[in-house]
């Protein structure tokens, strides 16, 4: 029990699972909404996922910096809960399967911020 | 005693001559007032006297009666055998190794409960003649609720992460760990916070909150533990941000 | 010598012995599709910035069949994941005192509810003013 007595390193990707958690609670579903089911019930006009128009939106930088919070915490959040039911299903992973989960999370968050960076200001 | 008789089935383990638990049933003559303790108490007294379990108060306060009771954990004594319909389950308390019959090896959670120290370690140490350490009922307030605890072990069988885990600290010894934490005329949180931030600390739950459920004493283990856990986020952060603290002597 | 010999049950399965433990690996579960919907929407970025026909054929997906149901299963999951978390806060926040006394635990969910059906329908309020405001 005394190795165990060494600090954990949870703080990190427990406040990022709190964050990406909240954040998915309070807007998520309603985001899934906007971008599938407004434009098919007729809340929103065709031309608004048009690629100008989708486009013009994501070049700016507020929405930018709202995708790219909201995509690299869902990861963060997702991987997070995953990975501890994995445990709580009995596959007791080590350390090689922690960096993995984990480092896909960083890869989406990279990924994000690359892709906002390609479709430019 | 009516006449009726209900079904207990008592999951046995008799270490020299049983190789894994096995179900033994009793017939059992109730009442409305049949606790499930008095039924195993009449087994005991009647039909087998072979049958071990741990009972003391018969009024929830002393903890030593819990076992799983229709699959879930409760005290012995504040069961009755009137809620259920056909037949009543009684097993030893999940999570914990079966010493015998109901009796469950208690060392790992006396264990841990030792290392979280649970006892007053004084902010300021006073000599006899400055009197009593005094608090207001709004400071006791604070604590009070986790103070409940009785140690009887439910919340631990409810924790699916002290199942998969054993060397988890668990919902009790966290409680009456932010017990002391939260009292006013307590200093000791810095010596708990390595209990607490270790890799057998509050990180091993994942909030599933049935441990607060449970509790016969309304003590709320669940928000002890999650608390702890923004607590040891900030301790994780902000540690080289504060002073070293002074060795020795009391905060 | 000791006849003690400790029985140590096994976990095997324990998620299906208590109704209790059915909810929270299903609430556990809604985690697939958030990581679902952070993938489409990552894959959308990209699209976007690859030029008109990828985007195109994103949201040509976005509106066949499969896709909207796959969405409106993510859509569901995540009102579930909203759901459950907020029923769940009680537990995992610190307590909160109001003029001295605690609130009750079924206030905070509620209260987190109400926070979440407000900043949805802000959300979806903002991005349908934002498409029919564009479009004169």
């Amino acid at each position: 029990m005394s190795d165990q007595l060494k600090r954990s390193n949870e703080p990190v990707f427990w406040l990022l699972f709190g964050a990406g958690g909240m954040l998915a609670a309070l807007i998520g579903a309603a985001l899934v909404f906007v971008l599938v089911f407004a434009v098919p019930l007729g809340l929103m006009p065709e031309a608004a996922l048009s690629y100008g128009a989708a486009r013009a939106f994501a070049q700016h930088w507020l929405a930018k910096a709202f995708l790219f919070v909201v995509v690299s915490l869902f990861f963060w959040h997702a991987v997070h809960r995953i990975f501890h039911s994995l445990h709580d299903i009995g596959v007791h992973a080590g350390r090689g399967a922690r960096v993995l989960v984990y480092g896909s999370a960083l890869a989406g968050t990279v990924a994000a911020a690359f892709a906002l960076a390609l479709i430019g200001g | 005693m009516t006449g009726q008789t209900k079904t207990v089935a008592v999951l046995r383990y008799r270490p020299e001559q049983d190789e894994a638990p096995v179900w033994q049933e009793y017939q059992v003559p109730y009442g409305d007032d049949t606790s499930v303790l008095a039924a195993l108490n009449y087994i005991k007294d009647e039909l087998d006297g072979t049958l071990s379990f741990r009972w003391s108060c018969r009024q929830a306060i002393c903890g030593s009666c819990g076992m799983m009771i229709g699959g879930k954990p409760q005290l012995a004594c504040k069961a009755f055998l009137r809620d259920y319909p056909e037949r009543v389950t009684v097993e030893a308390l999940a999570h914990f190794p079966i010493e015998r019959d109901l009796v469950v090896v208690m060392d790992g959670f006396i264990d841990k409960l030792q290392k979280v120290k649970p006892y007053l370690i004084p902010r300021e140490m006073r000599a006899l003649e400055d009197g009593e350490y005094l608090q207001t009922p709004e400071e006791m307030d604070l604590y009070a609720q986790f103070a409940g605890c009785i140690n009887c072990g439910l919340c631990y069988a409810a924790c699916p992460q002290v199942g998969l885990n054993p060397d988890f600290l668990g919902p009790g010894a966290i409680a009456l760990l932010h017990r002391y934490n939260l009292d006013s005329r307590d200093g000791g949180q810095a010596e708990r916070m390595e209990m607490i931030n270790a890799e057998l600390g509050v990180f091993n739950c994942t909030a599933v909150g049935y441990c607060s459920e449970v509790c016969p004493k309304m003590v709320d283990p669940a928000n002890a533990v999650n608390v702890n856990k923004m607590n040891s986020a900030r301790d994780y952060f902000f540690r080289f941000l504060r002073p070293a603290p002074k060795q020795g002597g009391c905060r | 010598m000791s006849k003690r010999r400790p029985y140590v049950r096994p976990m095997d399965g324990w998620f299906k012995r208590d109704p209790f433990f059915i909810e929270y690996m299903a609430h556990e579960g809604t985690a697939v599709f958030v990581w679902l919907f952070a993938l489409e929407m990552l894959a959308g970025l990209f699209a976007l910035a690859a030029g008109e026909a990828a985007w195109g054929g994103f949201t040509a997906f976005l509106a066949s069949v499969p896709g909207l149901l796959l969405n409106g299963l993510i859509l569901v999951m995540l009102l579930y994941h909203g759901v459950s978390w907020f029923l769940i806060m009680p537990r995992t926040l610190p307590p909160v005192r109001v003029g001295g006394r605690k609130v009750p635990g079924s206030t905070i969910s509620a209260v987190g509810l109400a926070a979440m059906l407000v900043a949805s329908f802000a959300v979806v309020g903002f991005f349908c003013l934002l498409a029919n405001g564009g479009q004169g």
